[in-house]
């Protein structure tokens, strides 16, 4: 069976459509995180969140009309939302305000949201689970995680760099800061918490979508040698074709997986879940259209060095003791 | 045997071994089959947001450890000129780390610079212009002393946590500071009661009384707390309920405190109240026998974290055995004995973080964690079986061995499995057939240009090799700043996805080629390739 049998879209001539694309989606998320800004969880923010189980299941508005008339400063700027399987009786809610860091009156607060849920009767309730976060934490995970997703970027630029040539790596990191852009415009769009799973999604992301970047380059690099006369446009357009058919099975069993975990995998995982698929959808069409398209735009669209490089070397003898590596592609080259 | 046998007994066994480890026990404990016990030792191991369970992160105050050296050395100062004869206007200690002499007679400097050299070495003499001395505790004294306190901390946490008897915690110091402590504790329901054990000081002090007074402002003289002393508050004995608070004027400096302590045990009072009994060292009894041999008729203050339990009337000389009475409940005798005999913590703990996760939640993700790698293995097996067809086959039993190897492995070095840990695993399955897809791709490309099977077979696999290569090491990258990053779950994810990137190679490239191999090892002419 084949997705794509011998396909020959020219990828680069929608290079510039896909950069205007891109930049749209991003302004729209720089333009929502600087009017509403990237929403945190509690273990960046700071905060309480408790989990409460009840014997009967209150509506969100009665928890919520208790928080407004029980709770100190009124039910401003609280979460309180349905949690988990709904067999379970569970309601979430967040406050902002933590107890002070001073002696054991971190978990005041959570002390606080029971006492005003006791008054307005809604039934018998005990704390299931708790999230109590003082400001230190916060701090200190916020420059941990900026540094883990910046180090994470030189270290494969760097190690692209060594692999393969330096635009490459360019190509390669550019993609991924596009596809890290863009994930955070589309958490920020539809206001995910930003939360200690949704930065491992994000840097798993980053893994992935390189990954399959470096598949394109990989034949790239091959097709370089073996199409030396051709421009540098039209071996990216060839070796983004090749690899179109693997490009979307991966990406669309990896997307299976994340909807599965987006549809099935609970509460706990959903901004994982979608930070994932989002993550798959921009890591493949930057890798289609981003990366090579750096790579063309950092070298520029002539011959390939390789063949002008060839010109001068190799004229007078064409390579009679060539290994046979060389030989081999050139007639799949042709193929195509 | 072939090459290609040795290949399979190779594999089996790798698979035999990891299934042992990593899913038979899990099957087991599911329908409660017997098994080994060394078997359940290794078994995988649930994170605490599966298993339920308390995550705390408590900041260690090491000013205090810095204060109690500061305070110790200034009253040795005190002593020591007093014997000397040498009269200063004042000693103070303005904050942890300094000392502050006033007033040093310009005729008894010298005496008084010698005794400052022999007593405070732990500090800097600063000038003294008009008689006025600055002792500075040194740099390297004040590192020590902190990362000092930082790991008593952590083992007399460990000590308690251990009195506890809970299960498989984990105490662990972290923090860009390196002053916060980590405390994970499994299937703790009352958190309360774990968290003040925790964090109770526990610093039981005995020192003769002064002097006691309804107020504080009594005991002072000249509207300031007389030099060297404390005033300390406390019941004023008999019934809690009737004690309104009283003061009492006591040395800084304890005659004996909780580091000459071997035991405590619950006990009760003479009026059959709860009460805890301790007994001293040796040493600790012969301080204590030379006090209280010398006080008798005086009072004597049992001071627990700063407050006076009790301060009962010194009948007799006393040497090792000592009782604390007060106002207490079983439960919170039950705590004290246990925190005394746990040790005193070297300062003050705050609470920086605090989680509970309830084992209700626990095993509602588990439930949802198991259903969605059920589905995303059926989505992916499917897929491969539709579109590869019989190398769907080979594909799905690459995905299979990679899965029963990640658990044996992560059974194997003792990683926990966490919430996101099970994400990892999902995404595994659809990320780590992408090896499998680049290979048939190839391969179905080297057919086209009209290579033989096992030519394009060859081609395929040995082609993409490094290109594989590349892609791992770049998604293995990003995976050890993840785990650098990570606490807790995010750890959990990132060894589950480090070790199926490692799997996934040696399954990708030996399994699949072997399976390859073993479907054409008997056909001598292929012309067809079901992929």
């Amino acid at each position: 069976m084949h997705i794509f049998k011998n396909t020959d879209i020219d990828f680069l001539r929608w290079r510039w459509h896909a950069i205007a694309l891109s930049w749209v989606i991003i302004i729209v998320g720089v333009i929502t995180i600087a009017t509403k800004g990237i929403p945190k969880g509690v273990e960046f923010a700071g905060g309480t969140v408790v989990i409460e189980k009840f014997d009967r299941m209150p509506s969100v508005q009665q928890v919520r009309e208790a928080l407004d008339r029980n709770y100190p400063g009124g039910g401003q700027n609280t979460v309180v939302q349905s949690y988990g399987d709904p067999s379970l009786n569970m309601v979430m809610i967040r406050v902002p305000q933590v107890g002070s860091e001073s002696g054991a009156s971190l978990s005041s607060e959570a002390a606080k949201v029971e006492d005003a849920l006791n008054k307005a009767n809604l039934g018998n309730h005990r704390r299931e689970s708790a999230e109590i976060v003082g400001a230190t934490v916060g701090r200190e995970l916020t420059s941990k995680g900026i540094w883990a997703t910046v180090l994470s970027l030189i270290g494969i630029l760097a190690y692209l760099a060594f692999r393969f040539q330096f635009s490459f790596g360019v190509g390669a990191v550019v993609a991924t800061i596009h596809d890290l852009l863009i994930t955070l415009a589309f958490l920020a769009f539809f206001r995910y918490d930003m939360s200690l799973n949704v930065i491992a999604a994000i840097l798993t992301m980053t893994g992935f979508s390189t990954n399959d970047t470096i598949v394109i380059f990989d034949r790239i690099r091959e097709n370089l040698r073996s199409m030396r006369r051709d421009s540098m446009n039209h071996i990216i357009n060839v070796s983004v074709n090749q690899t179109l058919g693997r490009t979307v099975i991966t990406s669309g069993t990896a997307l299976l997986t994340a909807l599965a975990l987006f549809f099935f995998g609970g509460e706990v995982l959903h901004a994982f879940a979608f930070t994932m698929v989002v993550g798959i959808i921009t890591g493949t069409y930057s890798s289609v259209f981003i990366a090579a398209a750096i790579v063309s735009l950092w070298r520029g669209d002539a011959p390939t060095r390789a063949a002008a490089h060839a010109h001068v070397i190799a004229q007078p003898a064409p390579t009679p003791q060539q290994p046979q590596r060389k030989q081999k592609p050139q007639r799949k080259a042709r193929a195509s | 045997m072939s090459n290609l046998q040795w290949k399979i007994v190779t594999i089996i066994a790798v698979f035999v071994i990891f299934f042992g480890v990593g899913v038979y026990p899990l099957i087991a404990q599911r329908y409660n089959v017997h098994q080994p016990s060394w078997l359940v030792e290794k078994a995988l191991k649930l994170g605490l947001d599966l298993k339920g369970g308390v995550h705390l992160v408590l900041r260690v105050q090491t000013e205090d450890a810095l204060r109690i050296v500061t305070d110790q050395e200034s009253e040795r100062l005190r002593e020591e000129l007093k014997n000397k004869q040498v009269t200063v206007a004042k000693i103070e200690t303005p904050d942890a780390t300094h000392i502050r002499v006033e007033g040093v007679p310009p005729a008894q400097d010298p005496v008084f610079r010698q005794v400052a050299n022999e007593v405070t070495t732990n500090f800097e003499r600063g000038s003294g212009a008009n008689g006025t001395y600055t002792f500075t505790m040194r740099p390297n004294v004040q590192v020590s002393l902190r990362d000092e306190a930082v790991v008593q901390a952590r083992q007399t946490i460990e000590r308690r946590v251990n009195e506890l008897g809970v299960t498989e915690p984990s105490i662990a110091q972290q923090g860009n500071n390196g002053d916060q402590i980590l405390v994970q504790l499994p299937g703790v329901t009352d958190v309360e009661r774990a968290k003040e054990i925790i964090r109770s000081t526990g610093l039981l002090e005995l020192k003769i009384v002064e002097q006691s007074a309804p107020t504080k402002e009594a005991l002072m003289q000249n509207g300031k707390v007389p030099d060297g002393m404390d005033i300390v508050p406390g019941a004023s004995g008999g019934t809690p309920a009737d004690a309104g608070t009283i003061y009492y004027l006591v040395k800084k400096v304890a005659a004996v405190s909780g580091q000459d302590l071997r035991n405590a045990r619950v006990s009760v009072d003479e009026n059959n109240r709860p009460a805890v009994s301790f007994t001293l060292s040796n040493e600790g009894g012969r301080k204590f026998g030379k006090v209280s041999g010398e006080n008798i008729g005086r009072q004597l203050a049992i001071i627990l974290d700063g407050r006076v339990q009790s301060a009962p009337t010194l009948e007799s000389r006393i040497t090792t055995e000592g009782r604390i009475t007060g106002s207490f409940t079983q439960e919170e005798v039950q705590n004290l004995s246990l925190i005394l005999r746990s040790g005193a913590l070297p300062a003050t703990l705050t609470y920086l973080e605090e989680r509970t996760i309830g084992p209700t939640l626990g095993a509602d993700s588990i439930r949802s964690g198991v259903i969605a790698s059920a589905v995303g293995l059926l989505l992916v097996v499917s897929f491969m079986l539709v579109y590869y067809r019989l190398s769907g086959v080979n594909a799905v039993v690459a995905l299979i061995f990679n899965l029963v190897i990640l658990l044996g492995l992560m059974a194997y070095v003792g990683a926990v499995m966490t919430l996101p840990g099970i994400a990892g695993f999902v995404l595994t399955m659809g990320i780590g057939v992408d090896s499998n897809v680049l290979i048939f791709e190839r391969i179905k490309e080297e057919l086209e240009a009209q290579r033989g099977v096992r030519a394009s077979i060859n081609a395929g696999f040995g082609r993409v090799f490094w290109t594989l290569v590349d892609t791992h090491i770049a998604a293995l990258i990003s995976c050890a700043f993840l785990f650098q990053f990570g606490t807790g779950p995010i750890r959990g994810f990132a060894v589950t996805l480090c070790i199926g990137l490692v799997s996934n190679l040696f399954t990708s490239i030996f399994v699949s080629k072997t399976l390859f191999e073993m479907a054409l090892a008997n056909r001598h002419q292929v012309a067809t390739l079901s992929i």
